[in-house]
């Protein structure tokens, strides 16, 4: 029987020098790049494939599976890039992982890198997080004077650069295409594929582009062999993954669990919705995805069983909302955040996102009618599918979910001449 | 204005620095518009001259960039950048009340600068820290479980000229200018500074030692096939 909490990524956040060369070896750190050094690449690969690890950055598509997809042989450098541009709304895991324990990082990125036959591994975190970068920054430095990272690692011939590379505040960048386009110095629009990063990423050349928590979580697959991680989680789900809970929570915080626990499991670890109130919507993985309710608290938060409930795992985001939330506020301001951060290529998402504002705001407002439900509606059905990248997509989810389970809260601000809700008691302080 | 030879000295300094980081010169031009804003504070047309030069590019490329990205400001920004989140979590759970109230006790909308030129106020997006929320952000460190009396206590500290430290972050806070330096690539001496991890971060794990739970051993120390499978 596994325990109901597994920490790996989360276990040495509570040592006060985790963040440190000699706190990140104390726990073993460090070990796994020797071993997997000593093995052929292409048996680094099949381990973490048959560890089943999935991405950790919300698509979950299988880690080992998108190195195998970098050509070998072709003569062309390879490049191995970190998305570590967190700002999914919600998601709030990659950022305290590489604030405590940026060398688990560094680690994967080496062995990963060493997989697809990379020299250099780029780590692109968003700009907002000044500790974090201070904190990457000073980890790559340990690595180098200790011959973790430089030229003949550990004796083997095998070379590695890892450059910090500090974002500048644009949510697309996290679309792994833009992520690429801002990493050559342009503005970060996504690409068309294919070519897939894979065949033609960053300067046309391989890349392998892989989330933190995905590329943090191959040192212990390394360690610890892929059976180990497979034994975790669910048959189609393999592992752990970190659980953010974040909102209307008695303890909001970070979870470490096998993939499969369920909210309800979660919930109770973390004293429940904050006192004297009820669940009333969640995200399981960010904004991006659909919402769910109370009813869907014994869903297992495997990628399968949250897909079968009509949302997405995303990234384990779970953002909870109690009675007192105005879902039409809420989603109101995440199509606003979409409008902000569409990147402008294509027009479903730029002209969809801007007109889905301005019909929003009419509801929230208490002018909204019946028919602008059914405009929303078909504008969500203009982008899912039709835009550019998964931003536009991503901007339907709150509405269409919203709508489907609180149809009637969206007409009662008509009714009402305005918003019912009073958001001083949503606030942490108004339940006092 | 052009820089003056000290600044094009540091300038270019530091832009060799960077550019040699990369297999390919233009991929530096993002941290290099970061190291321009550490010298002025703002993007400004000499910024982008600057960087057109060193890439050569036209002046238009490198603003269609500055213009894409929000952390580049075009104008002069006071020495303490304060971001209220006001993204869907944050906003609900008392975001909206913090800026509101900022910017009345500021008197300065959304983007707009103080008279004696300390603080510029804006809403930002999500910022990774839900779980801390309200979260507001001073030259992109955290300041945690914000209320509205404490965030106007920080920007009165801030425009007083008082020691304020982040939550999650070294214990001195630094200077617009001096952050934009570090994303750029320079970091101070503060990297070890601070906790690892704030009390939220440590949550599930506190619960887990509490309990004894812990990720199962790996096989070769726990011979037992079925371990660890469900």
């Amino acid at each position: 029987m596994t325990d109901m909490l597994t920490p790996v990524l989360t276990a040495r956040w509570d040592q006060p020098d985790a963040f440190t060369l000699d706190g990140y070896r104390r726990g073993g750190g460090w070990r796994a790049l020797a071993k997997a050094l000593a093995m052929p690449p292409d048996d680094v690969i099949a381990m973490v494939k048959d560890s089943g690890l999935r991405g950790r950055g919300g698509a979950g598509f299988p880690t080992g599976v998108k190195w195998s997809f970098l050509p070998q042989g072709d003569g062309k450098p390879h490049y191995l890039v970190v998305n570590a541009d967190e700002s999914e709304p919600g998601t709030c895991k990659d950022v305290p992982l590489m604030m405590a324990d940026p060398h688990v990082l560094i680690e994967g990125a080496a062995i990963a890198a060493y997989a697809i036959r990379a020299k250099h591994a780029f780590i692109y975190v968003r700009g907002e997080v000044l500790h974090v970068v201070r904190r990457l920054r000073h980890a790559v430095e340990e690595a180098y004077a200790a011959g973790y990272l430089g030229t003949n690692i550990l004796g083997s011939g095998f070379d590695l650069d890892v450059i910090v590379h500090a974002g500048a505040g644009a949510y697309i960048c996290g679309e792994e295409s833009a992520l690429l386009t801002s990493l050559e110095g342009y503005r970060g629009l996504p690409r068309l594929r294919p070519p897939f990063p894979a065949v033609a990423g960053l300067y046309a050349s391989p890349t392998d582009i892989n989330n933190v928590e995905s590329i943090a979580s191959v040192p212990s697959i390394v360690a610890n062999g892929a059976d180990w991680f497979a034994g975790l989680g669910t048959e189609k789900s393999k592992g752990y993954g970190i659980f953010s809970l974040s909102g209307h929570v008695t303890t909001p915080g970070q979870y470490e669990a096998p993939l499969g626990v369920t909210l309800r499991e979660l919930l109770d670890l973390a004293g429940g919705v904050r006192a004297g109130h009820r669940l009333k919507f969640w995200t399981p993985g960010g904004s991006s995805v659909p919402l769910l309710t109370d009813e869907h608290l014994d869903v297992p938060l495997d990628f399968e069983s949250v897909a079968a409930a009509g949302s997405q795992l995303g990234t384990r985001a779970l953002q909870i909302f109690d009675e007192t939330t105005c879902v039409v506020r809420a989603t109101l301001r995440w199509t606003e955040f979409y409008e902000h951060e569409s990147c402008g290529k294509c027009t479903p998402c730029r002209e969809g996102t801007f007109w889905m504002v301005k019909v929003l705001e009419r509801l929230e407002h208490g002018r909204g009618t019946e028919e602008d439900l059914e405009k929303l509606l078909d504008i969500c059905d203009n982008i899912l599918g039709r835009a550019f990248c998964a931003l536009g997509d991503g901007a339907t989810s709150p509405i269409t979910s919203g709508i489907q389970y609180f149809r009637d809260e969206f007409l009662l601000h008509r009714k009402e001449g305005g918003c019912p809700f009073d958001p001083a008691a949503s606030t942490l302080w108004g339940n006092s | 204005m052009p820089f003056s030879e000290d600044v094009l000295a540091r300038l270019d300094a530091g832009a060799a620095r960077i550019i040699g980081k990369y297999p390919r010169p233009r991929s530096a031009l993002l941290p290099l518009l970061h190291l321009v804003q550490s010298e002025e504070g703002f993007v400004s047309a000499d910024g982008i001259e600057y960087c057109a030069a060193k890439f050569g590019l036209s002046e238009a490329e490198v603003t269609a960039v500055v213009s894409f990205y929000t952390m580049y400001k075009r104008r002069p920004v006071g020495d303490y950048h304060v971001g209220v989140c006001t993204n869907t979590l944050c906003a609900v759970m008392g975001g909206d009340q913090i800026f509101a109230e900022l910017a009345e006790h500021l008197g300065v909308g959304n983007d707009e600068t103080t008279p004696d030129g300390k603080v510029i106020l804006e809403h930002i997006e999500c910022n990774a820290a839900c779980d801390y929320a309200p979260v507001v952000m001073v030259n992109w460190e955290f300041f945690d479980n914000m209320t509205p009396q404490s965030a106007r206590q920080l920007v009165d500290d801030l425009r007083a000229g008082n020691r304020v430290s982040p939550t999650r972050g070294p214990g001195r806070l630094c200077t617009w200018r001096e952050a934009a330096r570090i994303l750029a690539g320079f970091n101070d001496d503060q990297a070890t500074d601070g906790p690892a991890a704030g009390p939220a971060s440590l949550v599930g794990l506190k619960i887990a030692k509490e309990h004894g739970w812990t990720a199962p051993e790996p096989a070769s120390t726990s011979k037992d096939p079925a371990e660890g499978s469900q």
